[in-house]
C-alpha cells in the first residue's frame, strides 16, 4: 500500500514535460471534482468555478489509502483552497497538498491547463 | 544560547514545550525533546476514543511539523538511557550524547503490574499507550465473544472495561477494595455506579485478591481463593501507576522510598539544574496521576527556567475531577469523604435513576467543603467554583443538589457572580477574569476565538459549558446578542440562514454566499445549506450535487473501501416474498453483501460507483424506491407486528408505521431522524428510542418525541397522551417542522429538545396550544413537503446528465481496480486497511 503512495509526486508547472489531454471541461461539475486515469495513476481534478481556477491532486487519501478524494467537497479556509476527504473529512490544501487539520503526509498536486474546452493535466514523465 | 532538554514526549512534556515557546525568547534557548514512543505526544485522557474510530492521529496534541515550526528538535523512538549530571550530559539508547544547561524529566509513569503468579502469560495486557491498545485489540479478535477481565476498578480500569466491551468481549472488573473508584467515591455512590454499570453489561467483582493467573501458556482464568475462580480469555491490568524514575535512580537523584523523583515547589530535584514534572515527580510525598496538576508543574518549571523564581507550585493540590465514564457522569471535588468533626453531609440518592449527589458543608453551614456526583454532574463546575472561591452558600444548601437547573431557577445565581480570580479552566489555569476580558476587551465573541486566545476549554473540555455561559453573559453586558454561526463563511446561525433563504427566495448556494456570506464555502456550510434548500423547496440532492456530502451526492452510503451500499425503502419493515426474491436476485447478480439493518430493512454493500444506477434501475422496475439511508432525512419507521397478528396488540402498528413512513419519506432535516410505532406498552418497536414514536394505549395513542439510540441513548419524552391518530400525526408534523427550522446543523432531535429553553412543556405549548401562533404555517409547510415527494433515484436513472456522474473515471470506461474484497462467511467484505 505504501508503494502505492509513492507513485504520486508533486509536479510543478515549470517541470511539466507532458500535458495529458484528460477530458472535456463539461465532464467536471462546477465547484466539484472528477477522477481521471493516466497510466496507472488516478488523479482528482477540481473545477473551482467560484475561484475561476482548476486544481489536480492524487485521488488517493493518505489516511486510509482509498481512492476517493475526487468525490470530496471543495471549499476554502482563510482563502486557502482545499478538498475534504469524503471518508473522514481530512482537509488537504489544493495548492500545496498539505494536510490542514492534522499530521498526515501531504498529497501530490499537479498543474492543470484548459485549451479548446479540454482539460490537460501536467506530468513530468 | 542555552540548551533545555526535555526527556519524555507525553502530555505533560508536550505542555512544557507549548508553554515554553510561548514565553521564551527563541534566540536565547534551544529546546530538544526525546520521546521513547514512535508517535508524537497524544491525548491519553481520551484514549478509549481510539476504539471508536481507530484514528490515532485525532488524539495527537500537535502535528510533528509543529515542533519543527517552533524550532524544537524532536527525537521520537529514542530513549534517554543515562544522565551524567556532573558533566551535564545525557546519552540515548542510540548512542547520541548531548550537553544540557537545564534538564526536564517528564518520563511519566508505567502501569503497575502486580507480582501475581502467571502474569507473563499470553493474553495479559496493560492499558496505557496506543500500542498497548493495538496489541489488546489484535488479541481480542482471536477470542471473539469471549470474556475479558480488568484488574482494577479505578478510573482507568473502568475506561478499560468500556474499551473491552467495544471490542465485543464480556467485561469483568476485578477490584481488591470493597468498592469501585475507591479514591474518588464513597461506598454509597460507588454502589450506585456499580448498579448502573451492571445494567449495561459490565460484571463487577469486588473484594477480590488475585492469587494466580491460570492457563497453559495463555490465560484461561483467574484464581482468587480456594474454589473461587473466574474463567476469562483475556486480562487487562489497570492496577495503578508507578513513576518511570529509572533515570533518577541511576543518576543519583534523591528518590522517594516507594519511587518517584523528589521535587520541591520549584519542580527542582536534588540537582537544581534537573527538574521533574508530571507523574514521575514526587511532590508532597505524592504522585499526582491527573493531567491538571501535571500541567501546573509544567508551568512552574517553565517559569523557573526563565527566571520567574516566585512562580511556585501550590502547597495543596486540588484533586477535583469530573469525567464521563461509559456514558455515566462521575465527579468528585474538594474533600469528598469528610470526617464528621469538620462538617455535615447532605446526600441525595435515587438508585432507579442511577443518581447520587453528596455535598459536604461546614458546621456553620456557610462553606462548601467538597462532594461527589454520580449520574448527573451538570452542576459540577458551579459547585467546584463555590468550593474553590469559598463563596457563601444559599440558606438551604440542599437546593444545590435537589431542585437545581431543571426547575428553571438556579440556586447558583449567575456565572457572573464568580470572582474574577475564579479558575474556570483548571487544565490551562484560565480565570473567569481572563475569559471575560478576552470577550470584553479583545473582541473575541465565540468559543473558538476565546479558546484560541486564552486556551480555555482546550484541555479536557469539561469547562466548555461554563466558558460558553461566560461568553454569552459578557456579550449580553455589551448589549450584543449571541450568535452561533455555522462556520467562517456565514455570520449566521442555521435558523437565521433558513429564514434568509425562505424570505428572500434564494435559489442556490452561490446566490446565498454572494448575498450574505463570504469566501467560497466549506464542507461544513455547504451540506448545511443544502439541507435548508431541501427543507424549503423539497429539491432533491441531484439539483446542487456539489454542495452535498458524498453520500447525498451519489445517493448512497460510502463504505470503507470507497464502494457504496444500497438500501431500498421497506416501509414499516413490511415486505412481500416477491419483493424479497427480487432483492435477492439483484444482490446476487451484482455480488453484494447483504445484511438486515436495525431499521427493519435490507442493506446491500459493496456496489461500485458505476453499478449504482444499474442496480437502482432494476430495483425501481421491481417497484422499490430509495430508502434515503444516506440522507440527513427520515430513515425508517420501525414497527412491531401489531394487533393484526399479535394477541396483545391494542392497535394496528404496522399500518400506522407504513402510513407515517410514506408521509415523511424524502424530507431532509438538520440530521437524520427515525420513528417507531408500537402496538402496546410492551414497546417491541422501541418507539421511545426514536426521534418520534407512537405507542397504542387504551383509548388512543401516546406520542413521544426527542429520543435516540447511538452514542448517548435517550428515551423520547411524552408530548401528548391518548390522542386519536389524526391529532398524533398533526402534533408530530409540527414538531418535525419546528425542529427543521430551528435546530443547529447535525443536531438530532434529542439534543435540540435538551437545549430548547422550557423543554417539553414549551414544545407542547408551541405544537399543541399554539403559543407562538405558528401552527398554521408549520402545517402548511409540512403538507407542501409531503405533497412534493419524488424518488430521487428514479430521477437519477431517468436523467442522462445525472446518470453520467456515476463513473469512476471521466476519461475511461474502466472501473477502479484498487478496490479489493476478501470473503467472509459465504459473502464478501472489504480488504482490511493496511
Amino acid at each position: 500500500m505504501m508503494a502505492q503512495l509513492n507513485t504520486y509526486e508533486t509536479v510543478k508547472s515549470e517541470n511539466v514535460i507532458f500535458w495529458f489531454k484528460a477530458a472535456p471541461v463539461a465532464r467536471f461539475p462546477k465547484n466539484g471534482g472528477a477522477c481521471i486515469k493516466y497510466k496507472d495513476k488516478q488523479i482528482a481534478v477540481f473545477n473551482f468555478t467560484r475561484e475561476g481556477t482548476w486544481y489536480a491532486c492524487q485521488n488517493l487519501c493518505p489516511h486510509k489509502m482509498e481512492m476517493v478524494l475526487s468525490r470530496g467537497m471543495i471549499g476554502e479556509e482563510n482563502m486557502e483552497p482545499k478538498v475534504a476527504c469524503p471518508l473522514h473529512k481530512n482537509n488537504f490544501s489544493l495548492k500545496t497538498g498539505n494536510h490542514l487539520n492534522g499530521d498526515l503526509d501531504s498529497i501530490a498536486t499537479y498543474p492543470v491547463k484548459i485549451e479548446d474546452d479540454f482539460v490537460y493535466v501536467g506530468f513530468s514523465e | 544560547m542555552k540548551t533545555i532538554i526535555v526527556i519524555g514526549n507525553g502530555m505533560v512534556g508536550y505542555k512544557f514545550c507549548e508553554k515554553f515557546i510561548a514565553q521564551a525568547d527563541g534566540a536565547k534557548y534551544k529546546l530538544v525533546v526525546f520521546g521513547e514512543e514512535p508517535r508524537v505526544a497524544y491525548d491519553r485522557v481520551h484514549l478509549s476514543e481510539f476504539f471508536e474510530d481507530g484514528d490515532a492521529e485525532r488524539l495527537s496534541l500537535a502535528p510533528r511539523n509543529w515542533y519543527t515550526e517552533n524550532g524544537i528538535d524532536l527525537y521520537t523512538s529514542e530513549l534517554v538511557s543515562e544522565i551524567q549530571k556532573d558533566k551535564k550530559t545525557i546519552t540515548t539508547s542510540k548512542g547520541t550524547t548531548m550537553v544540557y544547561d537545564q534538564l526536564v524529566i517528564a518520563t511519566g509513569s508505567v502501569p503497575f503490574v502486580p507480582p501475581i503468579r502467571g502474569v507473563e502469560k499470553n493474553g495479559v495486557f496493560v492499558y496505557r499507550t496506543i500500542e498497548d491498545l493495538e496489541e489488546t485489540l489484535a488479541y481480542a479478535k482471536t477470542i471473539k465473544g469471549g470474556k475479558a477481565a480488568i484488574l482494577g476498578g479505578g478510573l482507568l480500569g473502568l475506561e478499560a472495561a468500556k474499551a473491552v466491551m467495544d471490542m465485543g468481549l464480556e467485561p469483568h472488573v476485578i477490584e481488591f477494595a470493597p468498592k469501585l473508584m475507591p479514591r474518588q467515591l464513597d461506598t454509597r455512590s460507588s454502589k450506585v455506579l456499580q448498579v448502573k454499570l451492571e445494567s449495561m453489561g459490565i460484571h463487577i467483582h469486588l473484594s477480590k485478591a488475585t492469587n494466580q493467573i491460570l492457563g497453559n501458556g495463555k490465560i484461561t482464568g483467574m484464581e482468587f481463593g480456594e474454589d473461587d475462580m473466574l474463567e476469562v480469555d483475556m486480562l487487562v491490568i489497570s492496577a495503578g501507576i508507578r513513576p518511570r524514575d529509572e533515570l533518577g535512580k541511576s543518576s543519583g537523584l534523591l528518590m522517594g522510598t516507594r519511587g518517584g523523583i523528589i521535587v520541591n515547589n520549584k519542580m527542582q530535584t536534588s540537582d537544581p539544574d534537573i527538574l521533574a514534572i508530571g507523574e514521575v515527580a514526587l511532590y508532597n510525598q505524592m504522585i499526582y496521576g491527573l493531567v491538571a496538576p501535571g500541567y501546573e508543574m509544567a508551568q512552574v518549571a517553565v517559569d523557573q527556567i526563565l527566571g520567574k523564581t516566585d512562580s511556585l507550585m501550590a502547597a495543596e493540590i486540588d484533586m477535583s475531577t469530573k469525567l464521563k465514564l461509559i456514558g455515566v457522569d462521575v465527579a468528585s471535588f474538594g474533600t469528598p469523604f469528610m470526617p464528621s468533626d469538620r462538617g455535615h453531609s447532605i446526600i441525595f440518592e435515587n438508585k432507579t435513576e442511577s443518581l447520587y449527589k453528596r455535598i459536604n458543608v461546614s458546621h456553620d453551614g456557610k462553606k462548601l467543603l467538597g462532594g461527589i456526583l454520580v449520574g448527573d454532574a451538570d452542576d459540577y463546575n458551579m459547585l467546584l467554583q463555590m468550593y474553590q472561591n469559598e463563596m457563601p452558600l444559599p440558606e438551604n444548601p440542599e437546593a444545590l443538589i435537589i431542585g437545581g437547573r431543571n426547575e428553571g431557577g438556579s440556586s447558583f445565581g449567575s456565572v457572573m457572580d464568580l470572582p474574577d480570580t475564579a479558575v474556570v479552566c483548571s487544565c490551562e489555569a484560565v480565570t473567569k477574569g481572563a475569559i471575560c476580558c478576552s470577550v470584553l476587551e479583545d473582541g473575541n465573541e465565540s468559543l473558538k476565538a476565546v479558546a484560541k486566545a486564552t486556551k480555555a476549554a482546550t484541555g479536557c473540555g469539561g469547562c466548555k459549558p461554563m466558558v460558553n455561559d461566560l461568553i454569552t453573559e459578557s456579550l449580553k453586558s455589551l448589549g450584543k446578542t449571541v450568535k452561533i454561526q455555522i462556520c467562517e463563511h456565514f455570520d449566521y446561525s442555521r435558523q437565521e440562514l433558513f429564514d434568509i433563504v425562505k424570505l428572500r427566495g434564494i435559489q442556490d448556494f452561490d446566490e446565498l454566499i454572494d448575498t450574505v456570506g463570504k469566501g467560497h464555502g466549506c464542507e461544513i456550510c455547504k451540506p448545511a445549506v443544502a439541507a435548508i434548500f431541501a427543507s424549503i423547496y423539497n429539491e432533491t440532492a441531484n439539483k446542487q450535487e456539489t454542495i452535498q456530502d458524498t453520500n447525498d451526492r451519489y445517493l448512497a452510503n460510502i463504505q470503507r473501501n470507497g464502494t457504496y451500499s444500497v438500501v431500498p425503502r421497506v416501509a414499516g419493515g413490511e415486505i412481500t416474498p416477491k419483493q424479497l426474491m427480487a432483492m435477492g436476485r439483484i444482490a446476487q447478480k451484482y455480488d453484494l453483501y447483504t445484511k438486515i439493518t436495525g431499521g427493519q430493512r435490507i442493506d446491500m454493500f459493496g456496489a461500485k460507483l458505476h453499478e449504482l444506477p444499474l442496480i437502482w434501475e432494476e430495483l425501481i422496475l421491481e417497484g422499490f424506491e430509495t430508502g434515503q439511508a444516506y440522507g440527513k432525512s427520515l430513515r425508517t419507521v420501525k414497527s412491531c407486528v401489531g394487533s393484526t397478528w399479535c394477541r396483545y396488540g391494542m392497535d394496528e402498528s404496522v399500518s400506522f408505521a407504513i402510513e407515517i413512513e410514506h408521509r415523511y419519506k424524502g424530507i431532509r432535516s438538520p440530521h437524520k431522524f427515525k420513528g417507531g410505532v408500537s402496538g402496546c406498552i410492551r414497546e417491541c418497536a422501541e418507539a421511545r428510542g426514536k426521534d418520534f414514536g407512537f405507542i397504542a394505549v387504551e383509548g388512543g395513542w401516546n406520542v413521544y418525541v426527542g429520543g435516540n439510540g447511538g452514542a448517548n441513548p435517550k428515551h423520547a419524552e411524552l408530548l401528548a397522551e391518548k390522542v386519536d391518530k389524526e391529532s398524533a400525526i398533526n402534533y408530530v408534523d409540527r414538531f418535525i417542522m419546528y425542529y427543521i427550522k430551528t435546530a443547529m446543523p447535525l443536531q438530532r432531535t434529542a439534543a435540540w429538545l435538551d437545549k430548547l429553553e422550557g423543554g417539553i412543556t414549551y414544545l407542547q405549548n408551541v405544537v399543541i396550544n399554539d403559543s407562538l401562533g405558528i401552527v398554521d404555517e408549520l402545517d402548511a409547510e409540512m403538507q407542501a413537503l409531503v405533497d412534493s415527494y419524488k424518488c430521487e433515484w428514479k430521477e437519477a436513472v431517468e436523467t442522462p446528465e445525472i446518470r453520467e456522474r456515476y463513473t469512476h473515471f471521466v476519461n475511461s470506461e474502466e472501473s477502479d481496480d484498487s478496490i479489493e474484497f476478501v470473503s467472509l462467511r459465504d459473502q464478501k467484505m472489504p480488504k482490511e486497511w493496511a
